[in-house]
């Protein structure tokens, strides 16, 4: 069960720097910049028609994978390129990495109003739209692609690289034969990862209505938020189908076999008692195709490799440091950015400084029933996935009968389902409350359930046989083992869940839907509203105050928690 | 006699001047190897041999180009070594094989990083491959063989680019006794045959009977700093047997060469940290490891050969040699000639009672100028009641990246001789 588990990366210590300062205000410089091009965005934005027809959905669904596929390569480009420099750079990595620990923390979605904005105005609608769904998949997939190639590289047994340096391997060489296939494994497992991320955020940039701006795309998630609109349950039924049959066979088409592949690169020199399988490496590694393509490849390789290693064959020792000297360029773009920074911080802050005490009233106030959702969701997540997930881990035979059915509910991505809900639960009193908190479980509860499902069976045999022995009561067990036994595993769980439920306050608190505006009292509603309204200080204020709050939340609270989590009850 | 018997005037090939690694900067810095001088000639197996910790890891790193030196030069043929040695390759104690490329992909890595073409490599690979008998196992990857055969694969990526200077670093000891065995006399059929171009073989080890089987000459270092402190010429003739008397001398002379040097450099026990002057560092030992050595030595009557009883107790020497050290710094017990000898007090200790051990143990612990620094600190202090991090602090003035592992020991024999104790909620060191 060891597969499920997944585990945040962070920095050593948690505390909060000048750095991390600096960073916030290169986000609200950078939020401003798109701000001041929002002011040139139209003012009436209506995107295509989207058909229910039920032969519009392949082509649907092909142009949202297809989006996805873009964004997901982008993503990987961007990661080996940035994990890379920050792993054999030491002065690039002291900028890198806080950089990209603010970024992995900052709830993507908040993004969304701002990016679609200021696309609007500098492109066409449908191109603006289309690169907006692009660039914000790309922000959900590329930071933890990115942490986790860079700790791959970082991670190297050292006698490896020194084996490749003794040899003098080129640069090249290293790293096709020692830094991607060491770096395999964890860039598959967090591609998955990825994926079912990007999905949550596709379904909501596919269609993103506030007042006047109606922005959409053919796919996926906008046939699925017209049909629950229209209140065409048929159409309903046909499109989560369609959505869950393209994550099944994504599953079982790209990222099995590519697991199953990959469990070669593994560095355990012990066989595993669960290897990963795929019947479909099994019947393409038998069939002729692979032969062909290993063919053709093997011959390019061989050409890369040699004439990579004419050119740079002597290899610095990696012991010896390199000459430290800053190129003057480097100084100029260090001094330019800054420059920038605190242009567009200052804008912002000035920009900022039109709004009135009632404005910021209602941010405080929103920002503090959002975190109420995202608790409660949590708090919801917890009661019913640790007392499963622990009848779950510790039960071999329940677990191999739900785990595939665990994986195919938790793939569906919860965004794709909110229309649904909507449909269900808008008449009822407070139903956008209750759908929001909804949205926010479904979206998290999965993460909770997977960590508490690997903590539950990484419990040692002994242990449990001890406590039976001891015959303790129920709730003396629980005290005593299964809760300081899976207390790390709901901790990461929760880190990662949390940073869902914000994300999906964006699109959860403020919906238009048959027509008809709803909102609720929360941060994410003040965002959309100030997108609708064209009140742009108020969008910006709006962002900057829930990417400082989760990031705050992140350092003071999780963080610490993880560490405790980590230093006192893990099993190891 | 020896391989280098038929070469009169064989050339030098290695020569190491003055070599120092130190590690941060200042008053305080931490002299991984110091002062180190060794040429090698062609035709010569030299072994490096020295407790962990004495630098001889790093001295082959440095040979190699992975590692420079703080200062003095590493010479190879006359020229003075920039990057990568070319002539020099390592066999790795943990084989260093890339997991998901096959036997042969391994030994054929090393000729394509050459330059070599396809070809040519696939040929000379499985020729290798056959030489050190893997034939057969071509296609296999790492992980489907043993440890033995895991580092026949080294051995052949090692050989496979024909190196002058062949690099060994402890590559026998992750291996069982008897795959290490054979591989040792297969490699040494190749040396003394000459059926390997190598031209010298340089081999760190802390095990002293596989020095004295395979090497010409042994280089004994000590530690703190790593610097050497005897050469040892061995001119036993090959195949070399244990059991032979002669085989047996050399291994007691250069175990007390070995154990002689257990002594850091400064004699005293040194300054309390933070004052001026060098303070000795604490052996990374257990005392309950020590009471037992205290014990065996009892029944054995107070005198004992150190490699018999480190074989007896199934201790490896670098298991051992801190044990000794710990019993020599508090006067339980001393090294003569390659002999433990229990002092009086540690014949005292032996037959006291449990209460009586301690009260003794918690004397001579205090020695220490570390203990001794951290007890008066805590008794200083009004609730006797300080942080780690602040011992911990002041440590790194003297001790570095070693401060940690300092004060981990400090703690444990604090708290074996009940005089302080640790409190792993607060953070906290404590008065017993």
């Amino acid at each position: 069960m060891k597969q499920f588990y997944y585990k945040p990366a962070f920095p050593p210590k948690p505390a909060f720097t000048i750095g991390d300062g600096l960073i916030l205000l290169g986000l609200a410089a950078i939020l401003y910049g798109g701000i001041r091009l929002a002011f040139d965005a139209p003012l009436v934005v209506s995107g295509p028609e989207i058909s229910l027809s039920p032969s519009a959905l392949p082509w649907y669904a092909l142009l949202s994978v297809g989006r996805m596929a873009i964004a997901y390569f982008l993503s990987l480009l961007f990661s080996l390129f940035y994990g890379y420099a920050a792993a054999r750079n030491p002065s690039a990595r002291k900028v890198l990495m806080p950089v990209l620990d603010v970024l992995q923390s900052v709830p993507i979605l908040s993004f969304l109003p701002v990016v679609l904005l200021s696309l609007s105005a500098i492109f066409p609608e449908h191109i603006a739209t289309e690169i907006s769904a692009i660039v914000l998949i790309f922000t959900s997939q590329a930071w933890n692609i990115t942490f986790s190639f860079y700790q791959s590289i970082t991670t190297i047994p050292s006698e490896l690289r020194e084996a490749s340096a003794i040899f003098r391997f080129s640069s090249w060489l290293r790293f096709r034969a020692l830094e991607l296939p060491f770096a395999a494994i964890g860039l598959i497992w967090n591609s998955m990862m990825s994926w079912s991320g990007g999905w949550f955020f596709l379904m909501a940039a596919e269609i993103f209505h506030v007042g006047s701006h109606d922005f959409r795309l053919p796919g996926l998630g906008s046939y699925l938020k017209t049909a629950a609109a229209q209140g065409n349950l048929m159409a309903v039924l046909a499109g989560t189908g369609v959505l869950i049959l393209v994550v099944v066979l994504l599953d079982q088409f790209i990222w099995r076999p590519l697991l199953a592949w990959a469990d070669k690169f593994k560095i355990e020199m012990v066989e595993g008692d669960e290897e990963p399988s795929s019947w479909f490496l099994d019947i393409l590694s038998r069939s002729w195709l692979m032969d062909f393509f290993q063919r053709r490849i093997s011959p390019l390789n061989e050409w890369l490799d040699m004439s990579f290693q004419g050119k740079d064959a002597t290899d610095i020792a990696p012991g010896a440091s390199l000459d430290s000297k800053r190129p003057a360029w480097q100084i100029a773009l260090a001094v330019t950015g800054l420059l920038a920074i605190i242009y567009g911080s200052f804008m912002a802050i000035a920009l900022m400084t039109t709004l009135s005490l009632k404005d910021w009233i209602e941010l405080g106030v929103g920002l503090l029933a959002t975190l109420a959702r995202v608790f409660s969701s949590l708090v919801i997540a917890m009661l019913w996935t640790i007392p499963v997930g622990v009848a779950i881990g510790t039960n071999r035979r329940l677990a191999s009968l739900l785990q595939p059915l665990v994986q195919v509910v938790a793939a569906i991505p919860a965004t794709a389902l909110f229309p649904m809900l909507l449909l269900a639960l808008l008449r009822v009193y407070g139903g956008l409350n209750i759908a929001a908190i909804a949205l926010m479980l479904m979206g998290t509860q999965w993460y909770l359930l997977f960590n508490v499902i690997a903590g539950a069976a990484a419990i040692p045999q002994d242990l449990r046989f001890t406590t039976d022995l001891l015959g303790l009561s129920v709730l003396d067990r629980w005290r005593t083992l299964i809760i300081p036994g899976i207390f790390p595993y709901i901790i990461t769980g929760s880190i990662t869940a949390s940073g869902g439920a914000w994300n999906a306050s964006i699109v959860a608190e403020y919906v238009e839907f048959g027509g008809k505006t709803y909102a609720t009292t929360g941060i994410g509603a003040t965002i959309a509203r100030a997108t609708g309204t064209g009140n742009y200080a108020l969008l910006l204020a709006g962002t900057l105050v829930l990417v400082i709050s989760v990031i705050l939340i992140n350092r003071l609270f999780w963080q610490r928690l993880y560490r405790l989590a980590e230093e006192r009850y893990r099993m190891e | 006699m020896s391989s280098m018997a038929g070469i009169k005037t064989a050339e030098t090939l290695l020569n190491l001047d003055h070599i120092c690694k130190g590690y941060g900067s200042g008053p305080k810095q931490l002299m991984a190897v110091k002062d180190i001088c060794l040429s090698l000639k062609a035709g010569e197996f030299v072994s490096l041999l020295g407790p962990s910790g004495c630098g001889k890891s790093t001295l082959l790193r440095i040979v190699t180009g992975l590692n420079t030196a703080t200062s003095g030069t590493v010479q190879y043929r006359g020229q003075t070594l920039k990057g990568v040695n070319p002539y020099a390759t390592i066999v790795f104690q943990t084989f260093a094989l890339y997991p998901w490329l096959t036997v042969e992909e391994n030994v054929e890595i090393a000729l394509k990083a050459r330059g070599v073409p396809s070809t040519i490599r696939q040929d000379r690979a499985r020729k290798l491959i056959d030489t050190i008998g893997l034939d057969g196992f071509e296609s296999a990857y790492p992980r489907e063989l043993s440890g033995g055969m895991r580092q026949k694969v080294g051995f052949a990526r090692a050989l496979a680019v024909e190196p002058e200077l062949l690099c060994l670093d402890e590559p026998f000891s992750a291996l069982d006794v008897l795959s290490a065995e054979s591989l040792r006399g297969e490699l040494m059929e190749l040396w003394l045959n000459k059926s390997i171009p190598t031209q010298a073989i340089l081999m760190v080890t802390h095990n002293i009977e596989e020095a004295v089987l395979m090497a010409d000459r042994i280089v004994v270092m000590g530690k703190d700093p790593g610097r050497i402190v005897s050469e040892i010429q061995v001119h036993l003739r090959h195949p070399r047997h244990r059991k032979d008397t002669s085989f047996q001398h050399l291994v007691d002379s250069v175990y007390a060469a070995v154990a002689g040097q257990t002594r850091p450099e400064t004699e005293s026990l040194g300054t309390a940290p933070g004052q001026p002057g060098a303070t000795q560092r604490l052996p990374r030992a257990l005392l309950n490891q020590l009471a037992g050595l205290v014990e065996k030595l009892s029944d054995e009557g107070g005198r004992a050969d150190l490699y018999r009883i480190g074989g007896e107790l199934s201790l490896e020497l670098d298991d051992l040699l801190p044990i000794v050290e710990a019993g020599d710094l508090l006067g339980f017990l001393s090294v003569q000639e390659g002999d433990l000898l229990l002092a009086l007090l540690g014949q005292t200790y032996a037959e006291a009672s449990i209460l009586a051990r301690k009260e003794m143990l918690a004397g001579r612990v205090l020695r220490m100028p570390v203990i001794a620094w951290i007890y008066e600190s805590l008794r200083r202090n009004d609730n006797h009641r300080l942080a780690w991090e602040y011992f911990l602090n002041k440590l790194q003035a003297d001790f570095g990246n070693r401060a940690e592992d300092q004060l981990d020991i400090a703690i444990s024999w604090g708290r074996h001789a009940e005089l302080f104790a640790y409190d792993d909620d607060t953070g906290e060191l404590y008065l017993e």
